[in-house]
């Protein structure tokens, strides 16, 4: 009990890499997810290609793989190193899910929403801006929350390159100790806390903004 | 940056293609496993979803509470946490896996905490009037779940199962962490013992790639099969 | 008189503080149809569920000749294969064809064989009419076609009672009339029925004796002669009055609402 609490206390500073991971993934990740959501439904057609190749070959790619890929291409052709490599990698994926999350909620909205903003003379960019965007954010919530869970969890694969999150330092203080079980049990419990702590606040918002159709 | 681009521009084609011929059976080697896992977590984790589903659905107490916490626990923690626990912590109890076996029970009990999630929703959205028109022609309670209740939710579940299994494809790849030499796993050990960074890693997501788009239309083509006019759902589960 | 087949002897059931049924006994005799009239949410589904033990009574007991349905000690579900039912939005099983909807319950209730099972339901089937939609699927149906498969489904169990809740309200007005017309080919066969419904002419037509049910009593009873010419209670007449005035001659197509808040 002495050394799970140990390991509490030796793994929780990580906790701060692990949601920055997550919470800069995400926010970068809704950026050009809904970018490529939007080019996908009402851009030019090599936009349009260019999005659905890059969510069907990213979806389609194990998470572990993408941070390989990332990683050796910002390091050698930027000289990027640490947790930015991580956050990069992290973003990569996530925009491709989140694209397809917003591309949902988007097509949900139907042609009435579009057709209505040009009646009233508004520019194609700026019906996208003020009329489809705020409303697809709002259908998107539910999912969207679903999805912040994953890249909170997948950010443990960010260990894999090296960035020292909390995973990594549950394993750090596991291998010292020789004594691995209460290392990951308090990891596994922070995770845990860490979801049902996301979940209520993204419970809360999605009630807060619920969009009645 | 100027030089990195130009030795990226400098790659011996010619050169790469023929590494990568020789690297492929043992991609290969790694692929069968990969697929070994995943089907043998995938079934495992149904068999244990569907009791799972029935017990949160039709029971109150301690039992209830087992299972959710089972479901919840297993939902809200990393699957790489879940791997490590199996692996590295138990043994410390004196329970002892090979890393195969730890690799498919970790992903077994983690798939079927999420399958178990699907077949509720599915038994949830089956409306009461079919349970009670199964009960007026003298079924057991028993009878009614297996012949109307239970087909019906696996029907309405498979979308989400489709996804499932698109999902654990990809999620197989986290045993590296365990050194079991999957698809991933054989593509980052090459890695590392030729000193080549693309090549390998790239070969190992395009055969990624081709495996997910295979499965994604065979799965395409069973929902189209077991198609059932009135119980189309939409898709849901984990997105892959 | 010959010996009543299904006896319900004063039956209570509430539901939290609000008592649905507060004493209710009709006694039914082999061959006889009994329509059950009444505004809705008056527990008229409630009495048809009381009667199979889908919703068991808090009080009361019911007989199907001399087996008591209400004794704890009673195999219910062989007293429900010799009852069939009948429900307003035909809960077929979603999963199946017409055809296997008529067979399930002969296979797994009756245990027959596959090949007889299924010889039985294309009978079933073609005595509702629907011998060429065997292989279609619930969703494929009309509400009426639906509705018969539904019977077809109840008959194949060779029951000796059928209930009706309200089996043509959730219906398009055309179509209720192939629904009514097994109804009356049943009853001229000699099925026992007891059916909810607010189809006056099919009550006037095929039964022999019409309760009208209101805050969960028999507020009158009586062959359909005298119920329609002469009913003992004034709130009879007013109750058929509105039926015709509001709904016209389909009957109480606000309770199609009712009989979901039961479920
Ligand atoms: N399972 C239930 N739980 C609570 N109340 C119910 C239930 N079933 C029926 N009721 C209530 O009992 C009353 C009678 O319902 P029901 O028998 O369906 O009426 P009817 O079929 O005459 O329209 C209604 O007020 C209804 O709300
Ligand atoms: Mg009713």
């Amino acid at each position: 009990m002495d050394y799970f609490l140990r390991c509490l206390k030796f793994i929780l500073p990580a906790a701060k890499v692990t949601l920055l991971l997550t919470v800069a993934a995400l926010a970068l990740g809704l950026v050009l997810g809904l970018l490529l959501a939007v080019a996908r439904i009402y851009g030019r057609p090599p936009a349009r290609s260019f999005a659905a190749i890059y969510s069907r070959v990213v979806r389609s790619l194990p998470t572990l793989v993408v941070l390989f890929l990332v990683y050796s291409f910002v390091t050698i052709v930027f000289g990027i190193r640490g947790v930015t490599t991580a956050v990069i990698a992290l973003t990569a994926c996530t925009a491709a899910y989140q694209s397809e999350i917003f591309r949902g909620a988007i097509q949900s909205l139907g042609t009435g929403q579009m057709a209505a903003a040009r009646s009233l003379g508004m520019t194609k960019s700026v019906a996208v801006r003020s009329v489809i965007i705020p409303q697809a954010l709002r259908l998107a919530i539910p999912s969207w929350s679903n999805e912040a869970a994953i890249v909170l969890k997948d950010s443990s694969l960010a260990s894999a390159i090296g960035t020292t999150e909390i995973f990594r330092r549950a394993q750090q203080i596991g291998a010292a100790n020789h004594d691995y079980l209460p290392a990951f049990l308090a990891c596994g419990l922070i995770y845990f806390c860490l979801t049902f702590l996301t979940n209520r606040v993204l419970d809360y918002v999605q009630k807060r903004y619920r969009l009645k159709l | 940056m100027a030089v990195t681009l130009a030795g990226l521009m400098a790659i011996d084609i010619v050169g790469e293609l023929e590494f990568i011929w020789r690297i492929l059976p043992e991609l290969g080697k790694g692929l069968v496993t990969t697929l070994e896992l995943t089907a043998l977590a995938l079934t495992a984790g149904l068999v244990l979803a569907v009791p799972t589903a029935v017990v949160r659905t039709y029971t109150r107490g301690p039992l209830n509470w087992l299972f959710t916490a089972y479901v919840e626990v297993f939902r809200g923690t990393p699957l790489l946490v879940q791997l490590f626990v199996v692996y590295y912590g138990l043994p410390e109890m004196g329970i002892v896996f090979d890393r195969f076996f730890s690799a498919w029970a970790a992903l077994t009990l983690n798939s079927a905490a999420y399958q178990s999630e699907y077949i509720r929703g599915a038994i949830m959205s089956v409306s009461e009037g079919q349970l009670t028109a199964a009960r007026s022609l003298g079924m057991r309670p028993l009878q009614a779940f297996r012949w109307v209740v239970l087909p019906q939710a696996l029907r309405l579940a498979l979308p989400a199962w489709s996804n499932e299994v698109a999902y654990m494809v990809k999620y197989v790849s986290v045993v590296y962490m365990i050194a079991l030499p999957e698809l991933f796993t054989r593509g980052a050990m090459i890695r590392s013992r030729t000193f080549k960074v693309w090549s390998p890693m790239i070969s190992v997501a395009v055969i990624y790639l081709g495996v997910v788009i295979g499965i994604t239309r065979v799965m395409d083509y069973v929902e189209k099969r077991l198609r059932i006019p009135g119980l189309e759902s939409g898709h849901g589960g984990r997105e892959y | 008189m010959t010996e009543p087949i299904l006896r319900v002897e004063n039956i209570h059931k509430a539901y939290g503080p609000t008592e649905v049924l507060r004493g209710v006994s009709v006694d039914v005799r082999p061959g006889e149809v009994v329509v059950i009239i009444g505004p809705s949410g008056t527990g008229k589904s409630t009495l048809l569920r009381c009667v199979n033990q889908l919703t068991p009574p808090d009080q009361g007991r019911v007989w199907l000749k001399d087996v008591e349905l209400t004794d704890k000690r009673t195999d219910i579900n062989k007293a429900r294969e010799r009852i069939g039912m009948v429900f307003q939005d035909f809960n077929l099983f979603t999963h199946l064809t017409a055809l296997q909807n008529v067979m399930l319950g002969l296979t797994k209730v009756k245990r027959m064989k596959p090949t007889a099972a299924r010889a039985k339901a294309v009978m079933e089937l073609e005595k509702v009419g629907l011998a060429d939609k065997a292989d279609l699927y619930p969703a494929e149906l009309s509400g009426g076609q639906k509705q018969r498969a539904a019977i077809a489904r109840s008959l194949a169990m060779d029951p000796e009672v059928m209930l009706f809740d309200e089996p043509t309200s959730a219906l398009d007005p055309e179509l209720i009339g192939e629904v009514l017309e097994v109804m009356q080919d049943l009853a001229a066969e000699g099925m026992t029925m007891l059916v909810v419904s607010h189809e006056m002419g099919f009550a006037r037509e095929v039964a022999d004796r019409i309760i009208f049910l209101e805050n969960g009593v028999i507020a009158d009873e009586g062959p359909p002669e005298q119920f329609f010419t002469n009913p003992k209670n004034p709130r009879t007449r007013e109750f058929l009055w509105k039926l015709t005035e509001l709904y016209g001659n389909h009957g109480e197509k606000g309770s199609r609402r009712s009989g979901r808040r039961g479920r």
